[in-house]
């Protein structure tokens, strides 16, 4: 399978294979009026399988989405066709408004307009806690 | 912009605060009159958005014996509450009025978001299920008391393990001092959450049992804490019907029990102690509902500055 090179963009690469499709949903890629390619399942030498996202056009990322949902994965920041940065994000700290608590009785339920925070609780298990109520993500 | 120090959680002080904290309360007790004054012209505003009666008074009632005055939301239901006001606007009004704010909340984190707002202390006086440090604070005074320390005791918490906030704040605290055992007696629906397990026992080591046999259990502990099963916590009350009854401790379950056991729990009871226990030395809860006042007075001097 053939997809072109871009030009100006980021290409996130060393994907584990089956997280492609929960981090193009968490970064909005879908939203974008952008090339975006989602590949799923290349062979790699290094991890057997891997999934890989390239985004053909300059635009902010949210990089602790990345980190969050895949730490192993790198990110390639190409400018005029050539490699200008390559980056490993590794486990946020703390993720703002990017995935919900989903405990109904914590204050966040009610009170919508409050940032939705996470924090980084265990980076052995890579787990993130609710700020507020201290349930796990899922 | 830097906010004043609130008391969210049990684990927002360190060991050496608690114990300073419980030198002050010692020493309110021993001479109150040396701390009739000292919250002179300061107010302490308590906004309960749900049904307390000891709690609010505990606390109205130690800053009234600090010689402070007391501004009240009693009621979340005929408060600006029931006109859409979030926690977060209320703590920043009611900030211009107190010194210092003890609120309970029906939801979890809302004392959290209380004190990122509010421009004086917060001390959390309970938020849902989650946390409740200034009953943990009456729990390890009273522990402290009783048994004259911490360390190498075993403790017995039983009931409601999963939804009773007290437990939490207490396994957390607890957790904290050396050679502490937990055997954990609750029914299978009601264990500790992973959580707790998780991130405060087996992270520190600390040795734990579980068990659904409260007779078992009561022969090894140097201290049972008893909790009562909540109504307020099930969103089914064929599950709250079904496991209400699960431990009830009676003079004949005591038998088997140390003869210095202490016996802790939070309360209100409803029937999980059997009034016949009252009269036992070793009932130690309504010493701990008083020492809750006294640590109460310790806190509040503290975030306020005031010498403790």
């Amino acid at each position: 399978m053939n997809i072109d090179s871009i030009r100006d963009g980021i290409v996130i690469d060393h994907i584990t294979a089956g997280c492609g499709m929960k981090l193009y949903e968490l970064l909005g890629l879908d939203k974008l009026d952008v090339s975006v390619a989602l590949i799923r399942n290349v062979t790699s030498r290094k991890m057997g399988k891997k999934d890989i996202i390239k985004i053909d056009a300059d635009i902010p990322v949210n990089f602790d989405v990345i980190g969050y949902v895949d730490p192993s994965a790198t990110v390639n920041i190409i400018k005029n066709g050539e490699l200008l940065k390559k980056l490993t994000i590794g486990m946020p700290e703390r993720l703002t408004n990017v995935i919900r608590c989903r405990n109904p009785r914590c204050i966040t339920t009610t009170e919508q307009e409050l940032d939705q925070v996470f924090r980084l609780s265990d980076r052995d298990r890579q787990e993130y806690r609710c700020i507020y109520c201290d349930t796990k993500a899922n | 912009m830097s906010r004043p120090r609130s008391v969210i959680d049990i684990l927002d002080l360190s060991t050496d605060e608690l114990d300073a904290l419980m030198r002050v309360a010692e020493d309110i007790i021993a001479y109150p009159d040396k701390y009739a004054e000292v919250c002179h012209g300061k107010k302490l505003a308590t906004l309960f958005f749900e049904p307390s009666t000891r709690t609010r008074m505990s606390f109205e009632a130690a800053m009234y014996e600090l010689g402070g005055h007391v501004i009240s939301m009693t009621d979340g239901a005929s408060s600006s509450a029931s006109k859409g006001e979030s926690v977060s606007d209320t703590a920043k009004i009611v900030s211009c009025y107190a010194d210092i704010i003890a609120m309970r909340h029906p939801k979890e984190g809302a004392a959290l978001v209380a004190a990122q707002s509010a421009t004086v202390p917060v001390v959390n006086a309970g938020d849902g299920g989650h946390c409740h440090p200034t009953q943990t604070l009456a729990d390890l005074l009273t522990i402290y008391r009783e048994k004259g320390g911490f360390s190498n005791l075993t403790v017995g918490l039983c009931g409601d393990l999963k939804f009773g906030r007290t437990v939490h704040s207490l396994v957390g605290a607890l957790s904290r001092y050396e050679g502490i055992k937990f055997i954990l007696i609750s029914p299978e629906e009601l264990r500790l959450p992973d959580y707790v397990k998780n991130d405060v026992l087996d992270r520190g080591g600390i040795q734990y049992a579980e068990t659904s046999s409260l007779d078992d259990a009561i022969g090894s502990l140097d201290v049972l804490y008893m909790t009562r099963v909540q109504r307020e916590r099930f969103f089914n009350e064929e599950d709250y019907l079904r496991l209400k009854d699960s431990y009830i401790l009676t003079p004949d379950k005591l038998r088997g029990a140390k003869s210095d056991m202490a016996i802790l729990h939070p309360l209100p009871r409803v029937n999980e102690i059997s009034v016949a226990v009252d009269d036992d030395p070793r009932a130690c809860y309504f010493r701990q509902a008083a020492n809750g006042k006294y640590m109460r007075m310790a806190l509040i001097m503290m975030l306020l500055g005031l010498g403790a």
